[in-house]
């Protein structure tokens, strides 16, 4: 007698049985939005409200509510018990795997020929330079969430606090970029024991809870000290780097000048371009080489099992906050560059939104996966960029697709974790056995 | 001592609004152990629902202002518990037996989508609507010209808040409902093996839960004049302390919570800062947490290795 | 009872609430012996492993570890401190390795504390100072060696996770060795092992206190393994000490066998000069 599988075949939904269900959910979509779609209301000029009827929209949603519901019913039983095999055939499974030993080193080849082949759009360039930045704070809450499993809503307090540092730094005392930037990061890991001090012991959704309540502090108290960061008007004015002393500018003393090349704006983005891929890849480095360190397997065995850790004399207090300290840091660094490459910084950047965003990458990614990281910082921003005509339902998109992405692929793009030691041969460990942290 | 005596007044009625959202907090994580973070957002949804309805009404060209707000509670817990039975049973119930933080940032996605979805859809203006109930009593009038007022609408807002509340308590103690979810907070599996439907007793959970919100909202309208897409997230934040430092998982803590936490906002705005009100606040909850985790009423918890 | 003490537990007791789970417990463990700490379910036992390895704040009484000529008063110490400064370790009735990491990152975590020193807490071996890398392969071969003594050196670079559960007991015993400790406190290693694997568990643990001098301190419930390599046992019900001596003392003891049995003490004393 074979057991009986955990998934048994759901017996094929008859017409009629589809179409009823299809119907209670256009049914529900119906009073769900009869209202809020159905209705636009608005302030008039004297401060009255007034409103007016959309019904054509709300005909048209319900009728793709209906429509979707038959294309889903119909797509999850094609695909059936037997899931993404149907959909990913074996073969293309391992080619996929195989292409996958050789994506990151090429996909660093090509990061680093970006300037060299889109040195003419200034767009791409631009956006590849946001690209790398969110990278860099994947990377960096990677170690607190993916490697420690600790869950940080907070994140963006760290980057916020890098981005003020070098700003006021600079634009108070004249201090040149690099010898803030050391400063951001050990301002903000030090901002990151501070906050991680009295909240470490609390587990799973209270520390995420708590570590977005200090993140929130954090830009209230940025908005409403005034004389301190200049409140919602932020800090502007803020010296570009140069090219270590060497101004990146028109002048006579210019690096072009320098150099005997025409003076080009391109010539800084570039520059930006490289330092934040060199600080990324500093980023990456530290990561890859922390894991193999004792610190960071002990950061992986907290992710595990915190209470075994402790039975094998490991502090645990300890070490949650050097995996906060050193995500902070990270972050500190990736806010000194935000403040040079824009300029101007204002509260406004430093929202609760920014850390969703980047906990959502590092999440995506495959918690502790540095390709995965890497891999869904470019599909998140480059995918935000697509709708970038679209403003104002971006965060509708982003917001469905993290609740698809959930229900979908929890534990990431990449599947697998790369263990750190091993005697004969690595083997990667699945990311079903990997456990996702309680702290 | 009168300026005392109205922000005491004020702030047991801000309190009132976030304890009726700080119910639907304590409740959801009871039951399946998650901070609904979409939950704030639900309020918001209320609100809106409450005002659109509100406005249809006045337009068809009732007056009677009793009627219409009956319809307009009735017709917004209805459509808000419907929200609040859709998002748990797309964003919530499939990730059950997931890993922990997948409810957690699919809460999140779903905040964000319906804070976008409000402001897409009716725009991200602040809409106000003149004062609907107006009038109130004059409680005491000092020597130098304070007054201490009691509005109508406060009055209306500590009545449906206690009249919602003795019916809630009701339905948690007497009622079939109350026990399966009583018995599904303990323990989940072994409620399932005695006939509890599981999935309908949480899905319930979630319903009232919403409901409460939208009667909040609706509060919050009358009370505030005004309703806009992003105030469900500080609001959110502030019940869910009230939730926390009430005891997470107890009920009558949520309401003493709420209405603690009323009382400091309102306190703290009036003799302090207006400006670090909300500072105020989300310190109460990383305090609370740190200090007292469990809260005024909660249950402690032992940990078993 | 003679010998070295390498533990002392004193009138020991611990209340949860309104509950006492244990009451006035004392017993001594001998140094290099074997301790079995053995009653029916619910007499405290996990209770008193979890006061001894610091997972519990007793409520009274005390418990002292004595080694290399120290005395620690283990009852004022933080669990990881009583790991890593009274080098005393442990295993749980639930096992607890780390799933996600192979069989050797296990083995190279219970290190931790040494190899952090030999880093330079991290800074040495980022600069990849030859000092930390020697201290790395002498890591690498203890958990080496402690694989072959638990025979899962083939396993080495497989997922704890993936272990079947005999080989999960045996990964998680060779674990808490290679934190190299004096007192080895191990709760219910026999459970769910069959015959051959009890048998196995056996010689481990003997060949731990016979080759390594390790004195060893256990919770169990398999009679056939308690009463095999046992030096000293210490029978526990409803939270106090009920007997202690030798096997056969303790086997042939009626307050222990009542105990088990649910019955009154006299009867089983009748039934076993009626039966034996």
């Amino acid at each position: 007698m074979t057991t009986p599988s955990t998934n048994p075949a759901k017996p094929a939904t008859s017409v009629p049985a589809l179409l009823k269900t299809a119907f209670v959910n256009a049914l529900i979509a119906l009073v769900l939005f009869s209202l809020m779609i159905g209705i636009r209301t608005e302030a008039g000029s004297s401060g009255q409200l007034t409103y007016w009827t959309r019904f054509g929209d709300l005909a048209s949603i319900v009728a793709a509510v209906f429509g979707g519901s038959i294309v889903i019913e119909l797509l999850r039983q094609w695909i059936g018990p037997t899931g993404a095999e149907k959909l990913v055939p074996p073969a293309v499974q391992s080619g996929i795997s195989f292409i996958g030993r050789y994506l990151a080193p090429a996909l660093l080849i090509f990061t680093l020929l970006v300037p060299v082949i889109f040195y003419n759009q200034r767009y791409i360039l631009d956006l590849a330079i946001l690209v790398l930045t969110y990278v860099m704070l994947g990377w960096g809450l990677n170690v607190v969430v993916g490697l420690a499993g600790l869950l940080d809503l907070g994140y963006v307090a760290f980057y916020a606090v890098g981005a003020y540092s070098y700003a006021l730094l600079a634009t108070n005392f004249g201090w040149s970029f690099w010898v803030c930037l050391p400063l951001a990061g050990i301002l903000a890991a030090f901002w990151g024991v501070l906050l991680g001090f009295p909240v470490l012991r609390l587990r799973g959704d209270y520390l995420a809870i708590v570590t977005l309540a200090f993140g929130e502090i954090i830009r209230l108290v940025i908005i409403n000290w005034q004389d301190l960061t200049g409140g919602p008007n932020g800090v502007s004015g803020i010296p570009r780097p140069s090219f270590f002393g060497i101004p990146l500018d028109n002048s006579d003393d210019g690096l072009a000048a320098w150099l005997h090349i025409e003076y080009s704006t391109t010539h800084r983005i570039v520059f930006l371009f490289y330092l934040i891929l060199a600080l990324a890849l500093l980023t990456n480095w530290a990561t890859i080489r922390l894991r193999r360190l004792p610190i960071g397997r002990a950061w992986e065995a907290l992710r595990e099992d915190e209470v075994a850790c402790r039975a094998l004399g490991i502090n645990t207090t300890t070490t949650k906050l050097t995996a906060f300290a050193t995500g902070a840091m990270f972050g500190g660094f990736a806010g000194a560059f935000f403040a040079t490459r824009q300029g101007f910084i204002s509260p406004e950047s430093f929202t609760f939104q920014e850390s969703a965003l980047v906990l959502a990458i590092v999440v995506l990614g495959g918690m502790g996966s540095q390709l995965g990281v890497a891999l869904s910082a470019l599909a998140m921003i480059g995918g935000f960029e697509l709708f970038r005509s679209l403003e104002g339902y971006r965060m509708l998109v982003f917001g469905m697709a993290m609740v698809l992405i959930m229900i979908w692929r929890p534990r990431g793009l990449i599947g697998h974790r790369a263990p750190t030691v091993f005697l004969t041969k690595a083997k990667a460990i699945s990311s079903d056995l990997v456990k996702e942290g309680h702290g | 001592m009168d300026y005392f005596a109205q922000q005491l007044i004020n702030g047991l009625v801000l309190g009132s609004i976030y304890g009726l959202i700080a119910i639907g907090y304590t409740m959801v994580y009871g039951i399946v152990g998650m901070i609904n973070f979409a939950h704030g957002d639900v309020f918001m949804i209320g609100g809106f629902i409450a005002l659109i309805t509100f406005l249809l009404l006045i337009s068809t060209g009732l007056t009677a202002i009793p009627v219409i707000l009956l319809v307009v509670l009735l017709v917004s817990m209805a459509i808000t518990a419907l929200y609040g039975w859709t998002i748990e049973r797309i964003a919530y119930r499939p990730l059950r037996h997931s890993f922990r933080l997948a409810p957690m940032l699919s809460a999140i996605g779903m905040s964000f989508v319906l804070t976008n979805y409000s402001q897409v859809a009716q725009g991200a203006r602040v809409k106000p609507i003149p004062p609907v109930i107006t009038g109130g009593y004059t409680l005491h009038e000092s020597a130098d010209g304070f007054v201490i007022q009691l509005s109508n609408i406060q009055i209306i807002v500590v009545i449906t808040t206690i009249v919602l509340l003795a019916i809630f308590t009701w339905l948690v103690s007497r009622t079939r409902l109350g026990r399966d979810m009583r018995a599904c907070e303990q323990d989940q599996t072994m409620a399932a093996l005695l006939g509890v439907n599981v999935d309908r007793t949480i899905s319930m959970t979630f319903v009232i839960g919403a409901a409460l919100a939208a009667v909040a909202g609706l509060m919050y309208l009358l009370y505030y004049g005004l309703v806009d897409f992003f105030m469900g997230f500080v609001a959110g934040i502030k019940a869910f302390t009230a939730a926390v430092l009430g005891g997470i998982g107890s009920l009558p803590g949520a309401m003493l919570g709420g209405l603690a936490i009323g009382l400091i906002e309102t306190f703290w705005s009036a003799y302090f800062s207006v400006e670090y009100k909300d500072v105020a606040a989300f310190s109460i909850l990383i305090v609370v947490l740190i200090f007292m985790p469990t809260g005024l009423l909660g249950r402690p918890e032992v940990e078993k290795v | 009872m003679s010998g070295d003490k390498i533990l002392n537990v004193d009138r020991l007791a611990m209340r949860f609430g309104g509950i006492v789970a244990v009451q006035d417990l004392s017993f001594a463990a001998e140094r290099k012996k074997i301790t079995a700490l053995i009653g029916p379910n619910g007499a405290g036992k996990t209770t008193v492993f979890n006061c001894i390895t610091g997972f519990y704040k007793p409520s009274g009484g005390a418990i002292r570890l004595t080694h290399d000529g120290r005395t620690i008063a283990l009852e004022r110490l933080n669990d990881f401190n009583i790991a890593k400064q009274a080098k005393v370790a442990r295993t749980f009735q639930n096992i607890r390795l780390f799933p996600g990491m192979t069989a050797l990152e296990n083995l190279m975590v219970a290190q931790h504390n040494a190899l952090m020193r030999a880093s330079g807490f991290t800074f040495l071996g980022l600069i990849g100072a030859p000092g930390y890398r020697d201290a790395e392969k002498r890591a690498i071969d203890l958990a080496t060696d402690w694989l072959k003594r638990v025979n899962l050196l083939d396993r080495a670079d497989d997922a704890a996770g993936n272990f079947a559960y005999g080989d999960q007991r045996r990964l998680e015993i060779a674990r808490a060795m290679c934190t190299e400790p004096a007192l080895l406190c191990l709760d219910e290693p026999a459970a769910g092992l069959n015959a051959r694997e009890s048998a196995a568990l056996s010689e481990l643990l003997l060949s731990i206190r016979d080759d390594l001098g390790t004195s060893i301190l256990l919770i169990e419930h398999d009679m056939s393994v308690v009463m095999e390599i046992s030096d000293h046992i210490v029978v526990m019900d409803h939270g106090v000490k009920i007997a202690e001596g030798t096997p056969r003392e303790v086997r042939d003891d009626p307050k222990v066998i009542a105990a088990y049995l649910g019955a009154d003490e006299e009867e089983a004393a009748a039934v076993m000069e009626g039966g034996s």
